[in-house]
């Protein structure tokens, strides 16, 4: 982790019809940094990391990535995804495709990669988690657990600077969780910026550098793992614990 | 009337004028059907794109069109093509036969549009998210992630407005272009056997239109198992 900030909001808001999401998230990611996000359903994880990389428009505040401001008019949006890896709870793998054509296509496309280079990157991507022989299965024939490895590795491909995962493990059955959860855990350890959206307790205490904790559209209070999770100070905090842990 | 002699009319009519049913009227009723369905779904494809813009006006008179096309009787919209057609195109002295196709490709479109529309968003936005999120625009998620899965709503659904349309395009022999229907009102006009050429106008447009959806429902299955 350095001291360089990545990612930064200030006073993020954002409401769907009535009811507010987000009533004013600051945060700064830094580089290196692996943040996990924890709280109740509906507490506005998901929408704040949604507005990271501006699939939700925030109403309000900023998004700064890497010293720019990307959330106002005029500005490439797909240029600055191309540097936010997402992994979603739903997997999200392009059924019509290969696993190879999964992974190839966006640094392909976006002229990042050469086809044969995009194709040796893929492989190497596919060896690392164990999917090599799958290589040319379509999606429909791979277990959620492996759907998700590989969305992740297609994330991967186009070699972003920070990793946003939301609840990427909530969808799968139990005993595939671990596979995905060590995928991760190895990209953190190798200093893969990281903004995870989780309910595995566990696993935010043993990769996160800090956590943090949102509820009712705020983040209510954060720091490492230890403190947050075994001191908790705010009596929110210690509810929500109380009832998970 | 006995059975018997309605089946021996219907053999003397088919001997006599098979041509006129199956040469003919066949071929006319699948060209017009087929003209139909290429056209309307190209131009319904253009209403889909215009009713998913971002332009309000756009969205608005699309859907004026479609709503006023489906809320009136096509035999009316035939008749309009068959007045009005000619008179807006009359250095090309459009025929007949092409003033009713135009009549039958713009309401297709109608119908096409939102079958293609409906094809497009029935496909989850998930895949869309995923797509944006790695940096593709959104012409590129379009045309690589979203359209090649909606193909796969969108076909069986214009094979089963092909089969619509065979049987539609009967309203088109009230102008004479020469369909099935068509065959009919001559064939009764030369012998006065009504009964019996209805009989083999029914069988045919049953044959053609039973065996097209089999042909479609396979067709669907198929790309239901590459899912």
């Amino acid at each position: 982790m350095t001291d360089t900030v990545l990612i930064e909001t200030r006073n993020l808001t954002k409401s769907f019809g009535g009811l507010q999401v987000l009533k004013g998230v600051d945060l700064q990611v830094h580089q290196g940094e692996a943040i996990a996000i924890i709280g109740p359903s509906g507490g506005g994880k998901s929408t704040f990391l949604r507005c990271l990389n501006l699939l939700e428009t925030p109403d309000g505040g900023d998004v700064i990535f890497e010293g720019q401001k990307i959330n106002q008019k005029g500005t490439d949006v797909d240029q600055y995804r191309q540097k936010m890896g997402m992994v979603f709870q739903h997997f999200n793998v392009f059924p019509h495709m290969t696993v190879l054509q999964n992974i190839t296509l966006a640094p392909v496309l976006l002229k990042k990669k050469t086809p044969a280079e995009a194709e040796a990157q893929a492989l190497s991507l596919l060896e690392r988690i164990g999917l090599l022989d799958k290589k040319d299965e379509y999606p429909r024939k791979l277990s959620g657990g492996q759907k998700q490895r590989l969305a992740i590795v297609r994330a991967l491909a186009m070699e972003p600077d920070v990793m946003l995962f939301d609840e990427p493990t909530s969808a799968l059955d139990p005993e595939m969780v671990g596979e995905v959860l060590s995928v991760i855990r190895a990209l953190v350890k190798a200093g893969m910026t990281s903004v995870i959206v989780t309910h595995e307790m566990g696993f935010a205490r043993e990769v996160a550098d800090r956590i943090l904790f949102m509820a009712d559209g705020v983040i209510v209070e954060q720091g490492v793992p230890a403190e947050l999770l075994d001191r908790p100070r705010q009596p929110r905090t210690q509810e929500f614990l109380s009832k998970v842990l | 009337m006995t059975f018997t002699t309605v089946f021996q009319n219907i053999i003397k009519i088919l001997t006599k004028y098979w041509d006129v049913f199956l040469i003919k009227g066949v071929s006319v009723t699948l060209a017009l059907a087929a003209i139909t369905v290429f056209f309307g779904a190209i131009l319904g494809a253009l209403l889909a794109i215009m009713k998913m813009s971002r332009l309000g006006i756009l969205r608005a008179v699309v859907t004026a069109f479609v709503e006023v096309i489906r809320g009136t009787p096509l035999l009316l919209q035939l008749y309009i093509g068959y007045f009005i057609v000619p008179l807006m195109v009359p250095a090309l002295e459009i025929g007949t036969f092409a003033s009713i196709a135009v009549a039958l490709v713009i309401n297709s479109a109608a119908y096409v549009s939102e079958v293609i529309r409906s094809g497009i968003q029935a496909v989850d936005i998930g895949q869309t998210e995923a797509a944006r999120s790695l940096g593709l625009n959104k012409s590129q998620t379009m045309t690589k992630v979203i359209l090649p899965q909606a193909i796969k709503n969108i076909l069986p659904a214009l094979g089963n407005e092909f089969v619509t349309i065979i049987k539609e395009t009967s309203l088109a022999s009230t102008f004479f272009v020469g369909d099935l229907m068509t065959s009919y009102l001559v064939v009764k006009g030369q012998t006065y056997l009504a009964f019996e050429s209805l009989i083999i106008v029914g069988v045919l447009y049953f044959v053609l239109t039973f065996v097209l959806s089999k042909l479609v429902g396979a067709y669907e299955r198929r790309l239901k198992q590459s899912d």
